[in-house]
């Protein structure tokens, strides 16, 4: 089942194997969704392969955000990812990235894609991912005094915080 | 057409130290939500703006993973509560993804019924909320008296209006009560003519035009890269519509078409909503024609709850009816995305199983969350009336933008 599912995925993306050979950890289409897991130090050139080369052409990042796989009943390369979703709409093709980190830290794509900027702020809040080189990475939906991320499997749901000041004009 | 006056002017901006720095909200009567937006103006030139959002954040995705499957569809509702049917009908799409089953075709019709009819009320919002933030009232009170009897038809469903949650995973609440779909036609009857007005008062009135003709335009490039999905990116001149591209419940099988304009302005976003409100209208008209007959639930117990007969008449529906409600539906370990034409724009769930009764992680992407990320570049250089004629045309929904 799983290795029929990474042949199957495998031949779908051949270009970004070529390209990537050390970068791809492995490559799986589960129900119809091809996935790839890379490591996160390669992710900037992987993504602007994924955007500029014509054959790939992902013009949307539909979708960016963490993953916390602590307690996951599968086997996975780390404990945290950040999922990138890519769609080519000329091509009528998506595919996740997963890029699993070692440390808390992944390069920022704000700059190749735009629709990153606010993806990437909240996968920051959510789970304390550090995007290196964001321009303004501050918590976006939780309250800027809030303590933790509460995304993590290890944040209990019920933790609630007496919140109130509101945000300065100058900080936001 | 009448001739466009620019509204806005290309200024060389005064002294810095002369601009006013403005709060708009987090309350205020147009933003229709939560929303902060901070804005410094050089007389009322926007020269910078800067968003906060986060107001309305109810922690959905953390919600969704201590419950059961099923239980996340009533937080589904608080997304994008102006058309709580899609989120619905999003979110099950996806379990059942997950679970690899697919609905009877009764179901599926039943559900295509209910997200145009979702669409077309979501698209009265938009319009009518944007005529009114520029002062055309009228429009508004004749999209509304029809979106309350859009209400009616939901409330005969399921019993509630607004945060409906019909569906269920593998099938439906219940089935269409006796006589709805006659009722249904007799309401989509009547749309017809407060299209025609509002169409009457608004496409061709020239305040409109002056307000909403090149007022906030994006550009297809810069749509694309910002990820915009729905009528805003079609009224960028992209024709991407889920719906069409990637069709789910037979959407190719109808006879219908997607709404397109070129300018990406707000009256570009006007003209694609309208245009799509009739699309819908042709789609729901379809389907009502070619309804089938039959169960709606798929026939597995360990998915969709037993007949009540069966439950208190025998001991194996009671026992599915026990393990269903106290241990939930139980997906294999795995992960996918799947995706639905919301009146926003793409509406995504990632689900991840890991085997056990509820979410491992619900993920939803917003489409109102890539949209108005957008807001600030397509401001800029614009007047604080032109913000507030663009904002409405974007329809961010305070409910799905923060989740």
């Amino acid at each position: 089942m799983q290795e029929t599912g990474t042949k199957l995925g495998e031949s779908k993306c051949p270009e970004l194997l070529e390209a990537f050979p050390q970068a791809i950890l492995s490559v799986d289409d589960y129900l119809g969704d091809l996935s790839v897991s890379v490591r996160a130090a390669d992710i900037r050139p992987i993504v602007h392969f994924l955007k500029e080369t014509p054959s790939q052409c992902y013009e949307f990042l539909m979708d960016l955000f963490g993953m916390d796989y602590e307690g996951y009943a599968r086997e996975m390369p780390g404990r945290f990812a950040v999922v990138y979703g890519f769609y080519s709409y000329s091509r009528k093709a998506r595919l996740r990235l997963k890029a699993f980190l070692t440390q808390h830290e992944i390069d920022s794509i704000h700059d190749i894609y735009k629709a990153a900027n606010w993806f990437e702020r909240e996968a920051f809040d959510m789970f304390g991912i550090h995007f290196k080189g964001h321009p303004n990475l501050k918590r976006i939906l939780c309250h800027h005094e809030f303590k933790g991320h509460p995304l993590r499997k290890d944040f209990p749901s019920n933790n609630y915080q007496r919140l109130r000041t509101a945000l300065p004009s100058t900080e936001l | 057409m009448l001739e466009t006056i620019k509204t806005t002017e290309a200024r060389p901006a005064s002294d810095e130290s002369k601009w006013m720095r403005l709060n708009l909200g987090p309350s205020h009567p147009a933003t229709h939500g939560t929303l902060r937006v901070f804005v410094e103006l050089d007389g009322e030139i926007i020269r910078n703006m800067k968003l906060e959002i986060g107001y309305l954040h109810r922690c959905f995705e953390k919600m969704s993973e201590t419950h059961t499957w099923n239980q996340v569809i009533p937080y589904t509702d608080r997304l994008n509560y102006v058309s709580a049917m899609m989120n619905n009908v999003g979110y099950v799409m996806a379990v059942e993804k997950l679970l690899g089953i697919e609905v009877p075709k009764r179901t599926q019709r039943i559900r295509v019924i209910m997200c145009e009819l979702s669409r077309i009320i979501d698209h009265f919002v938009a319009i009518g909320t944007n005529a009114v933030d520029v002062g055309a009232l009228t429009c508004f009170w004749y999209f509304f008296r029809e979106r309350e009897n859009i209400y009616d038809l939901f409330e005969a469903v399921c019993g509630a209006r607004l945060t409906t949650s019909f569906t269920r995973v593998g099938g439906l609440y219940k089935d269409l009560p006796d006589g709805w779909t006659q009722w249904c036609r007799k309401v989509l009857g009547n749309l017809p003519r407060s299209l025609d007005d509002v169409e009457g008062l608004l496409t061709s009135n020239r305040i409109w035009i002056d307000r909403t003709r090149g007022v906030a335009p994006i550009s297809k490039e810069d749509a694309l890269d910002y990820g915009f999905t729905g009528p805003c990116l079609r009224a960028c001149g992209v024709p991407y519509d889920v719906r069409k591209a990637h069709p789910y419940y037979d959407y190719d099988k109808f006879d219908w078409s997607v709404v397109t304009e070129d300018e990406g302005d707000t009256y570009a976003r006007y003209l694609v909503r309208l245009g799509e409100m009739r699309e819908s209208m042709k789609i729901i008209e379809q389907a009502l024609d070619d309804l089938p007959d039959g169960p709606v639930n798929v026939d597995d117990w360990s998915i969709t709850l037993p007949p009540k007969e069966e439950v208190y008449g025998s001991i194996e529906g009671l026992m599915a009816h026990f393990k269903l409600i106290m241990h939930g539906i139980k997906p294999p370990a795995g992960e996918v995305y799947s995706y639905t034409e919301a009146a926003n724009g793409e509406l995504g769930f990632f689900v991840v199983s890991d085997g056990t009764g509820r979410p491992f992680r619900v993920r939803v992407r917003p489409p109102c969350f890539a949209i108005y990320q957008a807001f600030p570049q397509m401001c800029v250089g614009q007047t604080i009336s032109d913000a507030i004629a663009a904002l409405g045309s974007l329809n961010v929904v305070a409910g799905e933008l923060d989740r």
